[in-house]
């Protein structure tokens, strides 16, 4: 793919990737001038800053990445939201788009419920909060939620969201990618299991060469003879 | 404990040629197979094949330290269980902790904490685990050498890749990588870790004595087998990980 240049190659932790004096940007870490990788990944280097591209590892949250979150415990002013991170996430009741009274936080969401929510901030403890209270976060009610390795979300959504648009135009399903791996998907059973099965394969493909096209062969493959 | 009453005292363990009794020089190591992500439930694994050695390792994290009051609110911890399946000596091993395998954790997890970026999770742990299925001397090591492959594949930020690998006295000599027989014959075992790049020592333990002159030399033995097991090490990522690189195209036999 163009996005991302010939320096594109897998490095291990210790691995030097730069000496030229560029920047060391996430997955790196730099000593004595050099750049060296810090975790299993691919090389992306641009306009100096040189990073490595986890093919893997778990989703650290970041203020403002909006996750699916799912409810693990209840509090009687807050939720306590698992978004795949090694850090809980609490969501407090002023920051639902519910008015809630005192203890009365089961009656909007249970244990088991998901939701999709936004991280409002990460300490230096790493310690998170975040928050529903913007149109597009709500509740999931129906529907399916996939999971993939977050580190490939962004193949899953394309350059400027084209290969999301690209899912959704043909299986006509509602869905939304959260930075945290998770996708929730909702629409006609056998849509959603086509949906299901092209994350699977963009997934499993991530890196490769000609993977959108891929997906339209697939795509146009599992709708041939269909109205 | 394997009984070994019935095996004369007088073991010639390097014959007159200089060879070993598995026919290998002072110098070489045994056969090493390591192989990266063998497992699929936790998120890094490893499996090495070294000599008669047969280990496994597997890495959950970093994810929520429990018991809770073990978290440290500035770094990761970094927690080890070395554990010998009941079946990987000839005798059985009683299952569980024991004396040996609770201090080979510790050391373990000593040395990994050394190039972890620890400080990068606060709060959480990077569990290792490391099963050894079948035993010939030195699974310290191997264990080590698999779990650092393994917190690679798990995709934790780390310095470097750890290897690791014993030398130690034999018949009076000085020589790397003990099997069973040697270990238990010889005069000395000194197993290190070494962090690829830089040099540095991570793990260092001595059983038996060595002088001056011949500890310096095991150590350059275990130093130069530390940067061919590297080699191994990044071999087996980059296999596990090769298919998933660059060079793969989809083209009209995609699936």
């Amino acid at each position: 793919m163009s996005d991302f240049d010939a320096t594109r190659h897998v490095v291990i932790p210790g691995e030097l990737i730069d000496s030229r004096g560029s920047k060391p940007g996430e997955g790196t870490y730099a000593e004595d001038g050099h750049v060296y990788a810090a975790k299993l990944g691919i090389v992306d280097l641009r306009e100096g800053l040189v990073s490595v591209i986890p093919l893997g590892g778990r989703y650290m949250p970041r203020a403002d990445d909006e996750v699916i979150g799912q409810v693990v415990d209840l509090g009687p002013s807050h939720w306590l939201l698992d978004i795949n991170a090694p850090y809980p996430a609490p969501l407090h009741a002023t920051e639902s788009p519910w008015r809630v009274d005192f203890g009365d936080t089961g009656r909007y969401m249970h244990i088991g419920d998901s939701a999709i929510c936004r991280i409002l901030q990460v300490d230096e403890t790493k310690r998170v909060q975040c928050t529903m209270q913007d149109s597009e976060l709500h509740k999931i009610e129906g529907g399916q939620i996939v999971e993939v390795s977050h580190s490939k979300v962004p193949r899953i959504i394309g350059k400027d969201g084209s290969m999301i648009q690209l899912i959704k135009s043909f299986t006509k399903v509602q869905g939304f990618v959260g930075q945290n791996g998770r996708i929730w998907i909702d629409g006609n059973p056998e849509d959603v299991m086509i949906a299901t099965r092209v994350i699977k394969l963009i997934e499993e493909h991530a890196q490769a060469v000609g993977l959108t096209e891929a997906v339209n062969a697939f795509l146009k493959d599992a709708y041939a003879g269909r109205a | 404990m394997e009984n070994i009453e019935h095996i004369p005292k007088e073991i010639q363990l390097v014959d007159d040629s200089g060879r070993r009794l598995d026919g290998r020089r002072l110098d070489e190591l045994r056969p090493i197979r390591i192989e990266a992500g063998v497992l699929k439930r936790p998120d890094g694994s490893a499996y090495i094949e070294w000599g008669g050695n047969r280990v496994l390792a597997a890495v959950y994290g970093p994810r929520e330290a429990h018991p809770r009051h073990l978290q440290d609110p500035a770094r990761a911890l970094v927690q080890c269980r070395y554990n010998m399946a009941p079946f990987s000596v000839s005798d059985r091993k009683r299952p569980g902790p024991d004396r040996r395998s609770v201090e080979i954790s510790k050391v373990t997890s000593e040395a990994f904490s050394a190039v972890v970026f620890t400080e990068q999770f606060p709060r959480t742990s990077v569990d290792v685990y490391i099963e050894v299925l079948q035993a010939d001397a030195g699974t310290r090591c191997a264990g080590i050498t698999a779990a650092s492959v393994a917190l690679a594949d798990a995709g934790i930020p780390m310095r470097d890749l750890i290897a690791s690998c014993a030398s130690g006295k034999i018949a009076g000599q000085v020589a790397l990588d003990l099997n069973k027989e040697e270990d238990n014959f010889g005069d000395a075992d000194c197993p290190m870790a070494v962090v690829a790049r830089t040099g540095e020592i991570v793990l260092l333990q001595m059983d038996g004595h060595l002088t001056e002159d011949e500890f310096d030399r095991a150590m350059k033995l275990s130093m130069d087998a530390a940067r061919r097991l590297n080699e191994m090490q990044r071999d087996a990522l980059r296999r596990r990980y090769a298919a998933t690189a660059m060079d793969e195209t989809l083209g009209g036999d995609a699936p």
